[in-house]
């Protein structure tokens, strides 16, 4: 008897030490953070698109970690500064694939570093979140890439069409150096036709300039101009506006969603009124109607990093928003990190709401968003307002 | 006509930064890599200063003076210790305190772009054709005034003389007791103040923030060796023509390569006059 | 023999050999050979850069220009023409070669900070019309380039490119010692000491500093067509004059007149952005910190300053300092 009992407590204590050291590392298991890489230009010349998409990482991972975490695990951020140089975004992404081992990326401020990485991506199999414009990101469709912002060929098309109401038919472009305005002003000139649209001026200006001047004054002085498109960011397009205020050119102006924020108004002062172009509906959230879907979104991230960080949102902080919410929201749904989980998620996403608009992604389209997200916006009073 | 106004107001940025550079290589043979940093810190010191209330002629001023304190303290702990060193090794060390400078500049404020409200206002006035901004007068006003005084100070007063001395020849400067040490200090600091006034200026009309320095370090740089370093006539010169050819070729030529233009117009000046416009021609010593 | 050992030259090259074959030991991931890999390349371009800066006493601010040459014509040719990576390499060097020979000589005419201008805005011209020409080099976004392949054989992956830098990083380190122990090598050093006094001694000044040019230029696109292939893209980043200033601090920073300088600093360089990342906002602060500290403090650079540390005293030489140990 004694000895089957004893077999039998030791079967009891050997069950005990089994379930103990499988609840100990099923815990560590669970309690292992999930890791979101990240590399974004923080510093050099595109900080000031970096630098808002890092703030907001940060502020929500903080805050989501706050209320619980996804899965009962906590998020960690392992970001990098690629200071907007391909090249080191390459090797940081090597780095958080190899060394940080991370479960996704979401980050790539600019075109030239997405486009950098996207092999590297696509061989080590994990999924990636860009937030950079350019159409060329998810076309042809990369399986392992996304992207959140509007493309430019988007903003191309919104503006035309706003053109086409207004029955402008002869315009002018003048674009700068960067690859987001080289890139958009291609895609404008292939659709240019479509609309019925003749560019009849295409200048362009260098990434230091102080004084655009010279180039108004050459589209001022060409026949026939309507309007004038400005693909462009950063303080280029602020000193185009403000000579184009100097010069006394009365012709609307539109700008590139690149400059979607109050800072450009700021910038470019009194010249700013009038000013079109097409935005995300974060920047006029508190006048959204109650019925539109992004507003409670919307104003809520308004609110939180606005409080924070005591400066004006503006729309690159927004895609790094949606990015993260959306990675959330996939991991959320494959029920884990498993990286082809999360990728199939992510791809199934459908009525997404986020700052940047509703995203219906797709395997053909991987960027999910169509000309509705975008909202023709124009400088009243120092403020964006929708155009009806 | 256009052109040639806006490129004025170009050029007389460029020469007060080139005038930076020629009075710090006059005082040490050094090429203060670091000189665009100061027109830097002259913008976003005063956008901070005006942003926390105070009207400008109190915060121009304060901003002039920071940076040329930053200047001094640039000469006392990065130039000063490193003195017997190559000139190669002493323009790494300005490289390093621009990058250094960017790096604070980045933290103390931020990294987004800022405006400066012009001086008189912003309503552009007409010229034979042309327009400019009250504020590009106010720039090569400025900068007309600068120049005078500069040249007041150097060939009428003691100190000017002092520095002036110091710069043909180090040594016998010494020796009829002129403080070498102390005309390097002030020369980064007078530097430091040009360079500052250069970004307080030109912040009404391009906006600001914590990277501008890099582009317009380079651009003083190649007008003062155009214009011939060590010379301030050629400073002032060779700013005025790099600014006028740059908005000549982007009006006339073509303005995506109107940087490139300027440098190869830079490269040719160099090829037939090798020590720029009004550069001291002399022998070499075996 | 112990002797012969001890000689910089070959004691030197073992060292370097002996450090590239067990450095694999040390790195455990990916990531750690494309650092590897990355200072490799940028130790090539340091060593011909440093013929020119250390040895033949010109300033080159503008070699970043030469090294997006090599990149982007082994990129174009390569990836946009169909032509082999091999064949690309070798006419986008002929045509840098070409190149720095035409402009070499009207630009060495000059001196000092006027030479360090012209390089400059020769590096500057190349960037711009990269940058401008997209139809060409993909602007400002760059191209995709197909990774480099002989016959059959396709170069791909991290490791593989480890031995292949390293081999080459050793030949070219062997290259310049030859270089400077060769006549034309000391014709170069005296130069340097008094350009007048060498040309009295019948050393024609002009053609040895553009070999030395050409020989440099040669060097950085060389490792330029290797690092587009290497990376499997290209942007206007790596030509700028702030990846100039880089190479040269670089030189400056290992040792000027050292080839092993010139190799540790392309290694301590490209390293030390790695590990500031830690400081996260004062990553640059910390940076440019460290650039002044060390000039000030070992102004003659990294190696020389320790190999005086270490060398035994000898007495006074009459012989000027500046002709640095190889």
């Amino acid at each position: 008897m004694k000895s089957t009992q004893a077999r039998s407590s030791f079967r009891h204590g050997l069950a005990a030490v089994a379930a103990t050291y499988a609840l100990f590392t099923g815990a560590a298991v669970a309690q292992e953070p999930i890791k979101i890489g990240s590399f974004l230009a923080i510093t050099g010349p595109v900080a000031f698109l970096g630098d808002p998409e890092n703030k907001t990482l940060e502020l929500y991972v903080e805050k989501i970690n706050a209320a619980g975490g996804v899965l009962g695990r906590k998020l960690q951020l392992v970001a990098y500064d690629s200071a907007g140089d391909a090249e080191k975004a390459r090797t940081f992404t090597k780095r958080l694939i190899e060394q940080d081992k991370v479960d996704m990326i979401v980050g790539g401020t600019s075109t030239g570093e997405t486009m950098a990485v996207i092999p590297l991506v696509e061989a080590a199999q994990i999924p990636f979140i860009s937030l950079a414009g350019a159409i060329v990101i998810v076309e042809p469709v990369k399986k392992w890439v996304f992207k959140m912002p509007h493309s430019d060929r988007m903003a191309c098309e919104k503006i035309f069409i706003d053109m086409q109401s207004r029955k402008f038919s002869k315009i002018a472009l003048i674009s700068g150096p960067g690859g987001f305005d080289k890139s958009m002003r291609a895609e404008c000139l292939k659709l240019n036709a479509k609309y019925g649209i003749e560019v009849v001026a295409d200048e362009t200006y260098g990434g230091g300039d102080t004084d655009m001047t010279a180039q108004l004054t050459k589209i001022k002085n060409t026949a026939g101009v309507q309007a004038v498109l400005n693909p462009g960011f950063g303080q280029g397009p602020a000193i185009v506006t403000k000579n184009y205020g100097q010069l006394g050119i009365t012709m609307p102006l539109y700008q590139s969603h690149g400059v979607a924020s109050k800072e450009f108004i700021k910038l470019a002062g009194a010249a700013a009124e009038g000013v079109r172009l097409p935005g995300a509906a974060l920047l006029v959230a508190d006048t959204l109607p109650a019925s539109d879907p992004q507003r409670s979104v919307a104003v809520a991230y308004k609110n939180e990093y606005e409080s924070r960080f005591k400066s004006d949102i503006s729309t690159f902080g927004g895609h790094a928003y949606d990015g993260l919410m959306l990675a959330v929201d996939a991991i959320k749904r494959a029920g884990g990190t498993d990286k082809a989980k999360v990728r199939d998620a992510i791809e199934a996403t459908r009525g997404f709401v986020g700052v940047d608009g509703t995203y219906n992604m797709s395997p053909a389209d991987h960027m999910g968003l169509d000309l509705s997200a975008f909202r023709m916006l124009e400088v009243k009073g120092g403020n964006w307002t929708l155009v009806k | 006509m256009q052109y040639l106004l806006t490129g004025l107001t170009v050029g007389a940025i460029y020469a007060l930064v080139a005038l930076g550079f020629s009075i710090i290589f006059n005082a040490s043979h050094v090429i203060n890599f670091a000189q665009g940093e100061f027109v830097m810190i002259g913008g976003m010191a005063t956008v901070s200063l005006t942003g926390s209330g105070l009207p400008y002629l109190l915060a121009i001023p304060l901003a002039v003076v920071a940076a040329a304190l930053v200047g001094l303290a640039l000469e006392k702990f990065a130039v000063e210790p490193a003195r017997g060193a190559s000139v190669i090794t002493l323009i790494i060390i300005t490289i390093g305190a621009s990058i250094f400078l960017r790096g604070l500049a980045m933290l103390v404020w931020d990294k987004r772009y800022h405006a400066l409200k012009p001086f008189t206002g912003d309503t552009p006035i007409a010229i034979a054709g042309a327009t400019i901004l009250p504020q590009s007068l106010w720039v090569i006003g400025v900068t007309l005034v600068i120049v005078l005084a500069l040249s007041w100070f150097f060939g009428r007063t003691l100190q000017g003389k002092a520095m002036l001395a110091t710069s043909h020849n180090r040594l016998a400067a010494q020796l009829c007791g002129i403080n070498v040490r102390r005309v390097l200090f002030v020369s980064f600091g007078l530097s430091a103040a040009l360079g500052a006034i250069a970004g307080i200026l030109i912040a009404p009309i391009t906006t600001t923030s914590f990277d501008v320095g890099v582009m317009l370090g380079l651009k003083g740089f190649a007008a003062a060796i155009l214009g011939g370093l060590g010379s301030g006539v050629g400073a002032v010169v060779g700013g005025l023509v790099l600014g006028i050819a740059e908005t000549m070729s982007a009006g006339y030529l073509s303005s995506s390569y109107k940087d490139a233009i300027a440098f190869v117009i830079i490269l040719a000046v160099l090829f037939f006059l090798p020590s720029g416009l009004f550069g001291k021609r002399g022998g070499e010593r075996v | 023999m112990l002797q012969r050992l001890a000689a910089p030259r070959t004691g030197g090259m073992l060292a370097l050999a002996a450090t590239v074959a067990l450095l694999p030991l040390a790195l455990s991931n990916k990531y750690f050979y494309d650092i590897a890999v990355l200072a490799g390349l940028n130790a090539i371009v340091c060593v011909g850069l440093n013929l020119l800066i250390g040895y033949a006493g010109q300033i080159s601010l503008g070699h970043a220009g030469f090294f997006g040459f090599g990149a982007y014509g082994s990129a174009i040719l390569a990836s946009r023409y169909g032509w082999p990576p091999l064949a690309a390499m070798l006419i986008t060097t002929f045509a840098v070669a070409a190149l720095a020979f035409v402009v070499g000589r009207p630009i060495l005419r000059l001196k000092g900070h006027y030479l360090a201008m012209a390089t400059l805005g020769l590096g500057i011209i190349i960037f711009m019309v990269i940058t401008t020409e997209d139809k060409l080099t993909g602007g400002p976004d760059g191209i995709a380039v197909v990774p480099f392949s002989i016959g059959g054989f396709v170069l791909q992956g991290e490791r593989i490119w480890y031995w292949v830098v390293g081999t080459l990083l050793l030949l070219a380190v062997w290259l310049a010692l030859n270089l400077i122990e060769s006549p034309a090598g000391r014709a170069l050093r005296a130069l340097h000491s008094s350009e007048v006094g060498a040309e009295v001694v019948g050393i024609n000044a002009a053609d040895h500093k553009v070999m030395v040019f050409v020989i440099s230029a040669v060097f950085a696109s060389l490792a330029g067509s290797l690092a587009a292939h290497y990376s499997g893209f290209v942007t206007p980043g790596k030509v700028t004059f702030l990846h100039s200033i880089e190479l040269v601090t670089m030189v400056v920073f290992g040792g000027m007149a050292s080839t092993f300088g010139a190799v540790v600093g392309a290694a301590v360089l490209t390293t030390l952005p790695q590990v500031l990342t830690v400081f996260k906002d004062y990553e640059m602060m910390v940076f440019g910190a460290v650039m002044m500290g060390t000039m000030i403090f070992m102004p003659r650079g990294v190696v020389p300053s320790l190999a005086r540390l270490l060398a035994p005293r000898r007495p006074e030489s009459a012989v000027p300092e500046k002709e640095g140990a190889a």
